[in-house]
């Protein structure tokens, strides 16, 4: 094909969503955040629910989220992204309303706000990154840190007698009957980010049918935190966070239920 | 006349939510204010108005649950008691720098720590002076009857709107467990979609239309400039604030001599202190702050040129006492300036005001006059 084919609108391969906002994206080169952003936005354009979307966005590193997804959104104080989205939700409920968290968000100071607001099966959907360690501030221990694994403050690896364990967090929440959805996702190739949107879609779906709390998880790469390039980051990645945090649907069933089906 | 009950005050918080078109409620329990949300599940208001009622998992949740929608335009409310507003600290400072209305209630109890059930007035400093991060006011109202509890939640929310900064009912477990006779407001409907949209569309989360820029409500400024900006804005509010709206009562104030300074209960205690002075002969008056924040200094300045002496009296170990001292010597007097306060959960009796005040200005009392430093 000829350059001036290739250009021509019926030709047309890939399009940023009109939701995506132009603004450059702070994320680091190789992160799984962006990327996420990249799906949610497509399919809020998709769904046509732009006008009745509002996201909490954390604190982490996708505290700017706001910057990039063009919807209304609430920025929450660190952890509490689960509350302020039942206020938003249980006051306005035809509005499509959703969490993005990372692991420290959502596991540890705001374990208590995101166990609860599952368990009420509030009307929203939760989007998790676990990327295994607190990437804004500089590469700490996460719950979800894997045994042995170097951050800041396990600089001689991650140990079970002075850290405790690497949290599965998702497995808790995919026990608590309000959940409607529960899943584990990735996005380091083209085949689970198609995987992955489709998860989300479902998750919004549910929203959008009062089905409950639908939880996506997505196993992510923080290349910065862990010290490694984004090829190496990604093959770190499968070789170990996936066998310990398995991808797959936790929960496909109703709201009600105590635990899932599957 | 409106609907005339006996109530406790508690009760009347709740009732005078639904009445005044509350949207809704996030609280968890602690007495002495367990009342406000039993009441409120008790009246479905939900079937009434439409307003929610939800009980949260913490006072950590309630005040986020607030943020969030508060941050949608809605009018909302959380309450609680003294340990329980400390946990919310982090949730206010959000709100006041997200610049978002909404009613926060203290029904106060002594601490610290977990200290008593009983009624106490230690949380002063921590509802006028900021009580979480960063520099920021709530204006903060301080009822003394339970016909006050009922008057203020309208008052507050409309002080909240007023400005787009939280407001706070300071009060204590003596007036939120009081029965008293009430004159409960008409009830006014909560505002419709449509009239948000006009009255907050500017800023809230309702929705980002095709023909607007999406609303973000958030604290977070990384440019500091711009963060200095927005501080020096905030700073103008809270100055407004103090030139339109300071509230305060005065008792037998003009031809007195020594002035009670007292809010909420003990307020209530020094109304019966100044008879009791007065008919030994002593010219006492009582001043009554309504709003603690902002304090009604310019009261204070005008009352320090005549007397002899001002005694703050509070059920705490004298924290609005720094206030009172800093409208004086704002004024540029130096009249002497006194506390006495009862802690633990103790009310102070009429009759052991007026011995204080006897005891600590019985220079000037014997002699006649001002005693100058
Ligand atoms: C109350 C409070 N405690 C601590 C912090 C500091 N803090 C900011 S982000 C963060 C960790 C974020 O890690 P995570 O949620 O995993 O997000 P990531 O950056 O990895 O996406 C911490 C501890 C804060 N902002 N507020
Ligand atoms: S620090 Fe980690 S999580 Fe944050 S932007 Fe960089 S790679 Fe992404
Ligand atoms: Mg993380």
């Amino acid at each position: 094909m000829e350059l001036k084919d290739i250009i021509k609108p019926e030709n047309l391969v890939y399009d940023k969503s009109e939701v995506q906002t132009d603004t450059i994206m702070h994320y680091c080169p190789g992160c799984s955040h962006g990327v996420v952003h990249k799906v949610i936005a497509e399919l809020i354009g998709e769904l046509g629910i732009q006008e009745k979307t509002v996201g909490i966005a954390p604190v982490g590193c996708a505290v700017f989220a706001y910057n990039y997804i063009d919807v209304d959104w609430q920025e929450a104080a660190h952890g509490r992204a689960p509350a302020v989205a039942t206020g938003v939700a249980r006051l306005n409920p035809d509005k499509f309303v959703f969490t993005y968290q990372g692991d420290g968000d959502l596991a540890s100071i705001g374990s208590g706000e995101i166990m609860h607001a599952c368990n009420r099966g509030e009307n929203i959907l939760v989007v998790f990154i676990n990327n295994g360690i607190y990437g804004m501030t500089g590469g700490q221990m996460a719950p979800t840190t894997l045994d042995g694994m170097v951050t800041s403050t396990t600089p001689f690896g991650r140990n079970a007698d002075l850290n405790g364990y690497p949290m599965k967090i998702t497995e808790l929440i995919a026990q608590l009957p309000g959940t409607s959805y529960v899943t584990r996702q990735a996005v380091h190739n083209a085949a689970s980010v198609r995987k992955c949107k489709r998860a989300i879609k479902k998750g919004i779906q549910n929203v959008l049918d009062k089905k409950g709390t639908s939880f996506i998880e997505v196993v992510s790469t923080c290349n910065s935190g862990w010290k490694m390039t984004p090829v190496a980051a990604n093959k770190w990645m499968e070789d170990n966070m996936f066998p310990f945090y398995p991808l797959g649907d936790l929960k496909d069933g109703v709201k009600g239920e105590p635990v899932s089906k599957n | 006349m409106g609907e005339l009950r006996l109530m406790k005050g508690n009760e009347v918080l709740a009732e005078a939510a639904i009445r005044c078109g509350c949207d809704g409620y996030f609280g968890y329990p602690i007495t002495p204010q367990s009342e406000v949300m039993e009441t409120l599940m008790a009246r479905q208001p939900w079937n009434e108005t439409g307003m929610t009622v939800l009980q949260a998992e913490s006072e950590v949740a309630s005040i986020n649950m607030v943020y969030g929608a508060a941050g949608s335009g809605k009018k909302v409310m959380t309450s609680s008691s003294s340990p329980g507003i400390s946990l919310m600290a982090e949730g206010i400072s959000y709100i006041a720098g997200a610049e978002l209305p909404c009613l926060i209630i203290n029904v106060q109890r002594g601490g610290p720590g977990l200290g008593t059930i009983q009624p106490s007035q230690a949380d002063y400093f921590q509802s006028v002076k900021g009580g979480g991060h960063g520099d920021y006011k709530m204006i903060v109202l301080a009822p003394a009857s339970v016909q006050e509890m009922n008057d203020f939640v309208a008052l507050g929310f409309e002080l909240a709107f007023k400005y787009r900064n939280p407001a706070m009912i300071l009060t204590d477990g003596a007036i939120g467990q009081m029965m008293e006779r009430v004159e409960l407001a008409d009830f006014k409907p909560r505002w419709t979609e449509e009239e948000i949209k006009v009255k907050s569309g500017a800023w809230a989360t309702i929705g980002k239309a095709i023909d607007r820029e999406r609303n973000v409500v958030t604290s977070l400024e990384m440019d500091s400039a711009k963060m200095e900006a927005n501080n020096l804005r905030f700073q103008q509010k809270y100055k407004q604030m103090e030139e339109e709206d300071c509230r305060y009562e005065e008792i037998m104030c003009d031809d007195a001599e020594y002035i009670l300074v007292a809010f909420g209960t003990s307020s209530r205690v020094c109304q019966k202190s100044v008879e009791i002075a007065r008919a030994k002969g002593l010219k006492v008056g009582l001043l009554r702050p309504i709003t603690l924040f902002p304090f009604p200094k310019k009261a204070i300045n005008k009352l320090a040129e005549k007397a002899k002496g001002f005694l703050s009296v509070e059920m705490s170990a004298g924290q609005m006492i720094e206030d009172i001292k800093l409208a004086v010597y704002e004024a540029g007097k130096n009249t002497r300036v006194e506390h006495f306060g009862r802690m633990g959960g103790i009310i102070p009796t009429p009759g052991e005001v007026v011995e204080a005040l006897e005891e600590k200005f019985s220079w000037e009392i014997s002699y006649g006059v001002k005693r100058y430093y």
